[in-house]
């Protein structure tokens, strides 16, 4: 059984339809990317996962019917969502931004074991821990907003363009850690991004977005490989 | 000399209760951005709960804390029931509640309990101690008990979770919701703080005044001067600014009189006094709009 499964999922901006029925799985284990240009509806997929704007459609996480459910209790189930801008707690310091994320778990040795995690991955967090987080600088504060998802004790990772706006040794830096992350401590990732060769590398499987619906889907590795898809699709 | 000192004490005395009020103000604007006109009124409702205790035979201090229990329930009462549909409504909707909340415990109280003006012993014990020439038992105990709450409240901000959570809340609710926080309850938790500290504030200024409907009409624009003047989205600030404007209130009118007596000139005079602190309040606000103890958030660009 697939541990996401999103069946003809519409979200609505006030009256723009912004999605039109998309629908996919995501296996248990894998990283699946959702590819597609400016204003395809990615970031709103995702959005509309967590119940973040106005959707319809069933999503299933691990079987159970979550549509409609309020932001807050999605995320308990263990979604680890990392949104578009990093969505940073700027006047909070890097250790209040770890603790704010580990808010609803109750076992604090899991939290200290997954705090220790944080840090073996981003051992910058830690020399930055009493910081003010707003002063971080891009990457950085990229690295946290994972970071919180990570604190979260997360299931399935959502990665709202993590390589947005950093520099390309900065990006690759994060996505080798987002591998390790997803084989280490066994997280699913459904990722969103713009950069399709980076995504396509990193991905097992992957779907292709226009307009609010999916146009296109198959493994990473194929599309990668099918010049034909790539240039119609991707524009490289 | 003696005068002087005497003032300032005063001064400080009732700038602890526009600290008081202040705080409560800064509760909600931190959330919410609203400055929460009804506050005023709302204290005054629990000094009245508390004089009901009192009159029931009730020690002051079992009253207060249970008064402060009664006010917190009614403050998140308030926000889940009224404003909550409110959320995405446009300001000027919200300040129309306030105001309408403002009346509704002005009228409740006097329906309640009538407009006579009732007195309220202090609970303060009138010993004498070091410097009781210059400050009341009841005033030093406003100043103590101010105090007391700001350090509760910066210990319940700073040091546990769920002060974390609420400044998180306020901070960046998409953020606060993306981390399984309720931002809603978080929203309602500080209505229901402010109610508790302004609960205080409206039984400790009760016994130094008399008790009234009225009774905090104009503490509520000191505390909102005062707020204003320490920066309103700074706990600190606001209880800072608060006896700031307690205490220039009355310097201001101290050398007023002093004036007057050495060259015949009135300049100002106690009826000046709230005239002169809101020109001051105007002041600080054109010379630094964020307050004196106003966050000035870094950020990167």
């Amino acid at each position: 059984m697939p541990l996401l499964e999103v069946d003809s999922l519409k979200a609505y901006y006030g009256q723009t339809q912004a999605l039109h029925g998309v629908s996919f799985a995501l296996e248990k284990g894998g990283i699946t990317a959702l590819l597609g240009a400016n204003g395809a509806g990615k970031t709103t997929t995702l959005r509309s996962l967590c119940n973040m704007v106005r959707t319809e459609g069933a999503v299933r996480f691990d079987g159970e019917v979550i549509t409609g459910r309020p932001t807050e209790s999605i995320v308990r189930l263990g979604f680890g969502h990392v949104p578009e801008g990093r969505g940073t707690f700027t006047n909070l310091s890097v250790d209040e931004n770890l603790r704010v994320a580990a808010y609803t778990r109750k076992d604090a040795a899991a939290v200290q074991r997954d705090r220790d995690m944080v840090f073996e991955y981003f051992p910058i967090l830690k020399a930055r821990i009493d910081q003010q987080a707003g002063t971080l600088s891009g990457g950085e504060q990229q690295m946290l907003a994972i970071s919180r998802a990570l604190m979260l004790g997360p299931r399935l990772m959502l990665l709202d363009e993590p390589s947005f706006g950093l520099a390309p040794l900065i990006v690759q830096e994060i996505f080798r850690i987002m591998r390790r992350i997803n084989s280490e401590a066994k997280v699913s990732m459904l990722l969103v991004e713009q950069n399709a060769a980076l995504a396509l590398d990193l991905a097992d499987d992957a779907y292709v977005l226009e307009t609010g619906r999916v146009v296109m889907s198959g493994k990473a590795a194929d599309i990668k490989n099918n010049e034909a898809i790539r240039k119609s699709y991707l524009g490289y | 000399m003696e005068q002087l000192i005497q003032q300032t004490a005063a001064g400080l005395a009732n700038g602890a209760i526009y600290a008081l009020l202040a705080l409560a103000l800064v509760m909600i604007f931190v959330s919410t951005d609203h400055i929460n006109f009804a506050q005023g009124e709302m204290a005054m409702f629990s000094a009245y709960l508390t004089w009901q205790f009192i009159q029931w035979g009730a020690n002051f201090w079992i009253a207060l804390p249970l008064v402060m229990v009664l006010s917190f329930a009614i403050g998140v009462g308030i926000e889940r029931s009224i404003l909550r549909p409110l959320h995405n409504a446009p300001v000027l909707s919200v300040v129309v509640v306030f105001i309408g909340l403002l009346t509704i415990f002005h009228a409740l109280a006097g329906g309640i309990w009538t407009h006579t003006i009732k007195a309220v012993p202090s609970p303060f014990p009138q010993v004498s101690f070091p410097g009781s020439g210059y400050i009341g038992a009841h005033q030093l105990g406003m100043i103590v008990v101010t105090i007391v709450m700001l350090f509760a409240l910066f210990a319940f901000f700073r040091l546990t979770p769920l002060g974390l959570a609420m400044r998180a809340a306020a901070q960046n609710p998409a953020s606060a919701r993306l981390a399984g926080i309720s931002v809603d309850w978080m929203l309602a938790l500080g209505w229901g703080l402010a109610a508790a500290v302004g609960a205080v504030a409206g039984s400790m200024v009760a016994p130094a005044v008399y008790l009234e409907p009225n009774m905090m009409a104009s503490i509520l624009l000191y505390g909102f001067a005062g707020a204003l003047v320490g920066g309103i989205s700074s706990p600190g600030g606001a209880v800072a600014g608060g006896f700031i404007v307690g205490v220039l209130e009355n310097l201001i009118a101290y050398f007023g009189n002093v004036i007057e007596r050495a060259t015949g000139l009135y300049i100002v005079g106690n009826g000046e006094k709230l005239t002169v602190a809101l020109i001051i309040v105007i002041t600080v606000l054109t010379l630094k709009p964020n307050g004196l103890f106003g966050h000035v958030t870094v950020k990167r660009v």
